[in-house]
């Protein structure tokens, strides 16, 4: 099996599988960062989003050969103490039920908020819309949204 | 405490079962309490402290922080922060001081460590306040005696005991004296107006963890030398299997071996992609034992049985036929459901690890005592040596009542001689599922003289029927007339409790079949209902549960919160009313006309659950039950053709997201009632909520689920659908 040299959260990390394995499960199972979840495996649920080169993507649908040589960015690595403005909003608003869907939630509004910071109703409705939340804890994750636009405007 | 007047008093004897629940342990642990500094509350990291053990609830550490257990499965409805907040109350601790650990399964301790029924919290509430009381009370006879006061002129503070000489003791200074001393006969519990913690919003007690991505969840879990079972299951319902080739699943990398147990062939591997590989190229035949069932085939069956007349009754009240035959007029409508899968977003997984000395299972689980029964039976041990321990669990629904992922877990682990975790694909959650049964409803009322003198339902279901006091719920009671049958079509797909069982399309049922009969007694649909609940009044009939005041109060509630009847041309309302879970619960749908189609705006939830304990926690409960309600009204198309499903992920089956979701706003009923449940009860209304507003909006009736398949809906207010 080839070694693949990642850049994930600013370390260097090297693993060994075989090319064809979701940059997901190379996360959870060989480099012990859990944050992304396992929802579908085909890129519909959002559970599983994190950042590659500051681009919200879904690490279930895209593999390791694809992502090496650029920056990987999971929940682990989003800030050093959970103190990321969107983490802050999460936890102000007290979002999840059972939590399994926050952490790519968090990544896919963080992402957006980057490219965003001032966004209307409906490009946060659009950009959240890709994030299943079984529990449909929708409307606290709109409104931490438009929190976590706000603590990063100041 | 000032709370020695209108308090409640619990005998010793009542203790004493507690203590079955919540204490057994309470001696064991006396002789590890330490003394401590008074008052020493440093701001720590509660999780590392050292701690003593207390009872099988409640650890104090040196320095008055407190550990408390929950005993019941977290799968997001909130029990680990709400359970905890009870026994702190009354323990008289502040809660910013209280460390949360979820306690593993103790059948010596605990019982009832379920999630499910949302009866977490009505179960609770009188063991865990008596639990906290009483722990309280043995630390405050423990002061008194050290000071030789009499323990009445003793009270408490946020973990600390003082007496009238002003003189002040920690709980952690006292908790070995508190030990060596007898369960006092009785305890007395607080006034509801005294709570300093119930009633406030408490963060969930995971947030920290939930937001940073640290490993919580069953998927999560790791253990030396774990590997993982990805397992092939007959594709179809009614198959089994005949012969398999592993040859391939053998050479794909990673894969450890291949293992035939039943009708199912696990495949391990030292990761999950590897183990989804190798059962890829697993090569398998099956053959049918039984017939292959298709959606068109239930239909047939259930509408047949609904025409036909092997019922078994499950309350009759009067002469139905009597008042059939005698009837000005009479309305007859048939609701039908579809199957539903769960869809937890954590798939199915669970670990095991057999081994000769004991059975050590972690995972998630909504029923963690019969897993272990049933696995404990299978590999013919004793209970005793399973040990289990629960996850926080990525959704539950009722999926996760149900331990057959646990069980393969225990059964490949034994056989590979090996700890090892089975993990569901979606394609296997979906696929494997034990699916909310389709359901008919036909409901049929009488009239006569402008009152409703007749009332019957009939449900024809797959694989099994309403249970308990269900057929009890209103209208029952409050017409004459009333019979309510049962019948059932024996498939071989697998069935099971889905959240809000029955009522999640009862509801939809017997609430859009109300609208209808108010229109066509032309009376006002909210009047009937009052109308209705007046004859409930003073009723001596034990079966029924709801109360009439209660409901009363959420349906005036709704009306005024919602603005019923006052809203500006354009908006669309839709009303429903509703008990289930012990919970009364009142919903208005806001619809209007975007380019004809109509679309759901907002929801106005009114809820009468009893004293609540945590309002942040039971607010998301509520508005998560009624979008999801909305959810799988309108989206929630699943079936079977010849024994397959006919979804096997998200790309084919639909579920709520955000721009779908409607506004919720929600009013809770203030009152010092025991609190009920909140995991179910505000989802079953969602659905007819917003079809009687559909209905107001376009003149269309739907009757049955998922809307989306009223494809004439999306055209505008034209043509009539009836049922």
């Amino acid at each position: 099996m080839p070694t693949y040299q990642l850049n994930i959260n600013g370390e260097s990390r090297s693993v060994e599988v075989s090319e064809d394995t979701p940059l997901l499960w190379v996360l959870r199972d060989h480099l012990d960062l859990v944050g992304a979840k396992y929802g579908c495996g085909i890129a519909l649920c959002g559970s599983c989003t994190i950042h590659l080169d500051g681009v919200a993507v879904r690490s279930c649908a895209i593999s390791i050969a694809q992502v090496e040589g650029k920056a990987i960015t999971t929940i682990e690595g989003l800030s050093e103490d959970g103190t990321h403005p969107v983490q802050e909003a999460w936890k102000e608003v007290d979002v999840p039920q059972c939590g399994y869907c926050q952490t790519g939630q968090i990544m896919t509004a963080s992402a957006f908020l980057k490219d965003n910071p001032n966004p209307t109703e409906n490009e946060i409705k659009d950009a959240m819309h890709g994030n299943i939340c079984r529990c449909a804890s929708y409307t606290r994750i709109y409104k931490a949204v438009e929190i976590a636009a706000n603590k990063m405007a100041q | 405490m000032s709370t020695q007047n209108k308090s409640i008093t619990f005998s010793r004897r009542s203790f004493m079962k507690t203590s079955s629940l919540a204490g057994g342990g309470l001696l064991i642990g006396f002789n590890l309490f330490n003394a401590c500094k008074p008052n020493a509350k440093p701001p720590v990291n509660l999780a590392e402290l050292d701690y003593n053990e207390f009872n099988a609830f409640i650890q104090i550490a040196d320095n008055g922080a407190v550990t408390i257990f929950s005993p019941n499965p977290e799968i997001g409805q909130g029990v680990k922060t709400s359970m905890p907040m009870i026994i702190a109350e009354e323990l008289d601790v502040a809660w910013k001081d209280v460390y949360v650990k979820q306690g593993v399964l103790d059948t010596n301790n605990y019982t009832r460590q379920v999630a499910g029924g949302s009866q977490s919290i009505r179960f609770g509430w009188d063991p865990l306040r008596e639990t906290g009381a009483t722990a309280r009370q043995m630390l405050v006879n423990a002061a008194a005696a050290r000071w030789g006061v009499d323990p009445s002129e003793c009270s408490t503070n946020e973990g600390v005991i003082s007496n009238a000489a002003g003189d002040k003791l920690g709980y952690g200074e006292v908790v070995n004296e508190a030990a060596a001393l007898e369960i006092p006969e009785d305890v007395t519990l607080k006034d509801v107006k005294d709570y300093k913690i119930i009633g406030t919003d408490a963060a969930n007690v995971d947030i920290d963890k939930i937001i940073t991505g640290e490993p919580l969840f069953g998927l999560d879990y790791k253990a030396e030398g774990m590997v993982i079972a990805s397992v092939m299951r007959p594709p179809a319902f009614g198959q089994k299997l005949e012969t398999f080739d592993d040859a391939e699943a053998k050479a794909v990398d990673g894969v450890i071996d291949v293992l035939k147990f039943g009708d199912k062939i696990a495949v391990l591997a030292k990761d999950t992609w590897s183990a989804m590989k190798g059962k890829k190229a697993l090569k398998a035949e099956w053959k049918s034992d039984s017939k292959l069932e298709s959606t068109e085939d239930h239909d047939k069956l259930l509408l047949g049985l609904l025409d036909g007349n092997k019922f078994e009754t499950l309350r009759e009240d009067g002469n139905v036929k009597k008042a059939f035959s005698q009837a000005d007029k009479v309305l007859e409508r048939t609701y039908e459901s579809p199957f539903l899968p769960h869809n937890c977003l954590e798939p199915m997984n669970f670990y095991a690890n057999v081994t000769e000395e004991k059975i050590h299972l972690v995972g998630p689980i909504q029923t963690p005592e019969g897993t272990a029964k049933n696995i404990a039976k299978l590999l013919e041990r004793d209970f005793e040596e399973v040990h289990l321990e629960m996850t926080r669990m990525g959704g539950g629904f009722g999926r996760r009542l149900y331990g057959d992922f646990a069980v393969e877990a225990a059964e490949i682990s034994n056989l590979a001689k090996k700890p090892v975790k089975v993990v569901f694909s979606r394609e296997d959650d979906m696929a494997d599922g034990i699916y909310r049964p389709a359901i008919k409803y036909r409901i049929k009322a009488a009239v006569k003289d402008g009152e409703v003198t007749g009332y019957h339902l009939k449900e024809a279901a797959i694989n099994s029927n309403m249970y308990g006091l269900i057929p009890n719920f209103f209208p029952a009671g409050a017409i004459e007339n009333y019979q309510v049958d049962v019948a059932k079509y024996q498939s071989n797909i697998t069935t099971g409790a889905w959240r809000a069982p029955y009522t999640n399309f009862l509801a939809f049922a017997e609430q859009s079949f109300f609208d209808e009969l108010a229109e066509m007694m032309e009376v006002d649909k909210i009047k009937l209902r009052l109308d209705l609940l007046q004859k409930v009044k003073g009723t001596t009939d034990e079966r029924i549960q709801y109360s009439p005041e209660r409901m009363e109060k959420v349906i005036k509630t709704a009306v005024e919160k919602s603005g019923w009847g006052t809203k500006p041309e354009g908006v669309y309302q839709g009303f429903v009313n509703y008990y289930c879970h012990n919970s009364h619960v009142a919903e208005v749908a806001d619809v209007v006309l975007e380019n004809g189609n109509p679309v759901v705006k907002k929801i106005t939830c009114v809820v009468d659950c009893g004293i609540v304990i945590n309002p942040l926690g039971a607010l998301n409960q509520i508005e998560g039950g009624v979008i999801d309600g909305v959810g799988h009204s309108m989206y929630g198309d699943f079936g079977f053709e010849n024994g397959v499903p006919t979804a096997t992920n998200f790309d084919r089956y639909r579920l709520i997201r955000m721009k779908e979701a409607p506004v919720v706003e929600t009013h809770l009923i203030q009152n010092k009632l025991s609190p009920t449940g909140l995991g179910e009860p505000t989802l079953p209304p969602a659905g007819a909520a917003i079809a009687n507003a559909f209905k107001a909006a376009t003149g269309k009736r739907i009757y049955n689920q998922p809307f989306i398949k009223y494809p004439e809906l999306l055209k505008g207010p034209e043509k009539e659908i009836i049922g």
